[in-house]
């Protein structure tokens, strides 16, 4: 609807005094967000209420019931024994040495889990959450993305970032919190972030980064408006299926659709928040339903076929920057293999049997597996082979990083804010006195780079 | 609640006369708790030499006559106009706010750059802190600081912490400036009258900035926006939208965001506010020294809550040894507290007297006892 212009002067009283920097004083301009709705038009039978503009009227009275429409469909390439079901498209899109990267990936994904809970268990860190069955979601969307695309994660999301080029030096001096973390050892373990990366770094509260990340999307695309030769970019935004239920969700879709942001919302279904099931998380059709509400294009997909979630980011990715841009929302469907975390033992919440048959029959490493080997580009060699230095590698930045050194306690008290304030200068101080005065009682200081030194100003 | 939030917000703003006739709560007998003369008091730039003196500036520098919406509205124009990645948004913020303090901006910067949202604080928050995250300067606007605390999650654990956490890979989200209407109006009751600054003193990472007049906003603001590379909180004393009005210098300038102000020097005692009780400061001052011969208070604005200028307030009580704080909302844990604790642990050997403070009392801003709560010219603090 264009706009138009609405002369309407103000009342006296509440004209401006000259020198306010207005447009024009005393006058009201109509603008885009002003434009009148259209007027009920007399023997229509479509509605023209401003709040619904596309509605028919009925005189057939319906309450819609979740219950009876059809589920959403969950698109698959590939089933859960490697064979392809989709064959109207080409389920590569990429060559068989990426394909086979893909897959070493999701493997140090899944062996340093392993060795990470077990390091953890022995207590050479504090925490670690295990990816298990959700590797496939990570690295098949990953895949899909540019290194200038911009990343927002929950914490499960470990492929993301290998595939982006985190490494796995990077990782270790994260979980040991050492001086070569880039946060400097501040967050918990798997706390990760990647300035080089375009992956902000993680933080605990959940669902704080989905409203975020529309923002930063909103950004990348103004960005692009005032100078053109900055490629079109879009923001991934990732979140579990549990973390959709705080009001953050909420806000993030509402404000992604009405401002028209570049992103794809990344959920991934695993069916449990730590100890609660699905079934007591919500009763709609999962949360791939509630995309349709806020007016997103949103698509179920098996979260098990990497193929499957990366055609999918694709087209989700292409459909985001088209036109004015737009918001997509993927919900990957999946099972959570592991406990949620070191602190929690998910056997006393569902059976042990359950878990073992997902393991079994369907796993996004087992299956894409499967498919490589009825292609013939893997064998059992090869499997030992990788997964023999995978390991290996994997040991190899385990040992170094559990060696380095700690960061200088001054990591302690900078970065609050972009500079030192004074308050903040005179606590470095004091802290420094107490230390020197009972050597004894903070021996370890001797573990962090510059030690008692790295406070002084 | 909403409905009845945004009809009020709407009636004050189209009823100019209404709500000065609820503002004026004196008595007809009340000799000391008279309504402020904004057209007499000290904390204004009266005539344009004050302001030019003020500022630094030469005698034919212009100045304009501007009120407090006004002048924010010139440092968000001057914001939009001179960086192109400032943005401005919140409800209802395209026609020009609420309060008018965004008047002619989507007009003239477009609807990309000065938009309305959702009805929903922590998605705003989010948003702007995202669009920080990326290097925009986004300013949000929350449309009263009643209303801030569904926000509070993303401003607490996220932009605080943000540059915190990202550590070495050099993330950050210091454009933000997240600006709120604040404190009494006469009549806002519970939810149109708090002043929430103590709550964000409490959390390292953030700047709180509350400017007392006109000139004060436009200086703060703008260094808010273009030149912090912090994530500020920028609170707006309501009430003196419309009726604190002086001459402002029309080019834009900024202010530091972490110094007080000493606004009259003074020999025997310090008194210590911001925002809008230091025009009530100032009027119990004039009235005080009228009536003790000789006496000598020196009045300073803390304007930076936090991190906040300790050394200005120190040398100031050393010099008086007597020290009062003054501020609207309520007495445990506000700023009065820290202000306290800070002038006992630096001032102890000068002291005369134990540290006074005069606040709102500990109960929740009622309709009809506005009168009775907030500190007034005849308030006298807590005995110890």
């Amino acid at each position: 609807m264009k706009s138009r212009a609405v002369l309407r002067p103000l009342a006296a009283s509440c004209r401006y005094k000259h020198g306010v920097l207005l447009r024009r004083s005393g006058i009201r301009w109509a603008s885009d967000t002003w434009s009148a709705g259209p007027a009920q038009k007399a023997g229509s039978d479509s509605v023209h209420f401003p709040g619904a503009l596309k509605s028919k009227f009925t005189s057939t009275m319906r309450f819609q019931n979740p219950a009876e429409e059809n589920a959403m469909p969950t698109y698959r390439i590939m089933d859960a024994d490697g064979n392809i079901v989709d064959t109207t498209r080409d389920p590569q899109s990429a060559s068989d040495d990426e394909i086979i990267q893909w897959y070493r990936t999701m493997l140090t994904v899944s062996i340093m889990d392993l060795i990470a809970f077990e390091a953890q268990r022995q207590g050479r860190f504090s925490f670690y959450m295990v990816s298990a069955g959700e590797e496939g979601i990570a690295v098949g969307s990953a895949s899909a993305l540019t290194p200038e695309d911009v990343c927002f994660l929950q914490y499960r999301e470990q492929g993301v970032l290998l595939h982006r080029g985190f490494t796995l030096k990077e990782m270790m001096s994260q979980l040991f919190s050492n001086k070569d973390d880039n946060g400097k050892g501040r967050n918990m373990p798997v706390h990760y972030g990647s300035g080089k990366h375009n992956v902000h770094t993680i933080s605990s509260p959940l669902a704080t980064q989905i409203p975020q990340a529309a923002g930063a999307a909103y950004a990348l695309k103004m960005q692009r408006l005032l100078n053109p030769n900055v490629p079109p970019r879009i923001v991934a935004c990732y979140f579990g299926e549990g973390a959709a239920s705080e009001g953050d969700f909420h806000a993030a879709l509402n404000i992604a659709a009405t401002k028209s942001c570049p992103i794809v919302f990344v959920c991934r279904n695993n069916g449990f928040a730590i100890s609660t099931a699905s079934i007591e998380q919500y009763k709609g059709d999962g949360i791939a339903s509630r995309g349709l509400g806020y007016g997103i294009d949103t698509i179920r997909v098996d979260g098990n076929d990497i193929f499957a979630v990366r055609a999918v980011m694709l087209e989700a990715r292409k459909r985001a920057l088209e036109g004015d841009c737009k918001p997509i929302l993927v919900e990957a469907m999946s099972y959570r293999v592991s406990h949620h975390s070191t602190s929690d033992d998910s056997f006393a919440y569902r059976a042990k049997r359950e878990v073992e048959e997902w393991k079994r029959r369907d796993n996004p490493i087992t299956r894409l597996r499967k498919w490589m080997e009825k292609k013939g580009i893997w064998d059992e060699d090869k499997e030992k082979e990788a997964r023999a230095s995978i390991r290996k590698e994997v040991l190899r930045e385990f040992s170094a990083a559990e060696k380095v050194k700690k960061p200088p306690v001054r990591a302690m008290f900078e970065d609050v804010y972009e500079e030192l304030t004074p308050e903040t200068r005179a606590h470095m101080k004091e802290l420094k006195r107490i230390i020197e005065k009972y050597p004894k009682e903070y021996s370890g200081i001797s573990e962090y780079e510059g030690g008692l030194k790295s406070l002084e100003e | 609640m909403y409905a009845g939030r945004r009809l009020n917000a709407c009636s004050r703003a189209l009823k100019p006369f209404l709500q000065r006739r609820y503002a004026s709560q004196a008595s007809s007998e009340a000799r000391l708790n008279k309504p402020i003369d904004f057209k007499k008091t000290a904390v204004l730039h009266q005539s344009q030499n004050s302001a030019r003196t003020a500022y630094g500036l030469s005698q034919d520098a212009p100045v304009d006559w501007v009120n407090l919406h006004g002048a924010i509205n010139a440092s968000l124009h001057h914001a939009l106009k001179s960086d192109e990645n400032v943005l401005l948004f919140g409800e209802d913020v395209a026609f020009g706010g609420v309060f008018r303090c965004s008047k002619g901006l989507s007009d003239e910067f477009g609807t990309s750059r000065v938009f309305n949202t959702p009805l929903c604080e922590q998605g705003i928050v989010g948003f702007a802190i995202g669009c920080a995250a990326e290097g925009m300067k986004p300013v949000a606007e929350i449309q009263f600081a009643d209303y801030v605390y569904p926000a509070f999650d993303q401003l607490v654990n996220e932009a605080a912490k943000f540059r915190y956490r990202e550590g070495a890979t050099g993330g950050h989200c210091g454009g933000l400036v997240v600006r709120m209407p604040c404190g009494s109006v006469g009549h806002g009751a519970l939810y149109h009258s708090q002043s929430p600054e103590s709550l964000f003193t409490h959390v390292p990472g953030l700047r709180v900035v509350m400017p007392r007049s006109p000139s004060q906003a436009k200086g703060l603001l703008t260094a808010s926006i273009l030149n912090s590379n912090d994530p500020v909180i920028f609170m707006e004393p309501k009430i003196l939208y419309r009726a604190a009005e002086e001459f402002v210098p029309r080019d834009p300038y900024t202010l530091p965001l972490d110094k007080a102000e000493v606004l009259k020097q003074g020999k025997d005692l310090t008194v210590i506010s911001y925002g809008q009780p230091l025009y009530l400061c100032s009027a119990a001052i004039e009235a005080l020294e009228k009536e003790i011969k000789g006496l000598s208070i020196e009045l300073v604005d803390l304007r930076a809550i936090y991190p906040w200028d300790r050394a200005t307030i120190l040398e100031s009580v050393n010099k008086t040894g007597r020290a009062v704080v003054v501020h609207e909302s309520m007495y445990n844990a506000g700023v009065g507290a820290e202000v306290a604790a800070s002038i006992q642990e630096g001032a102890f050997l000068r002291l005369e007297a134990p540290v006074a403070r005069v606040t709102g009392w500990s109960t929740h801003p009622g309709l009809i006892f506005e009168k009775f709560n907030i500190p007034d010219i005849t308030s006298k603090p807590m005995p110890p």
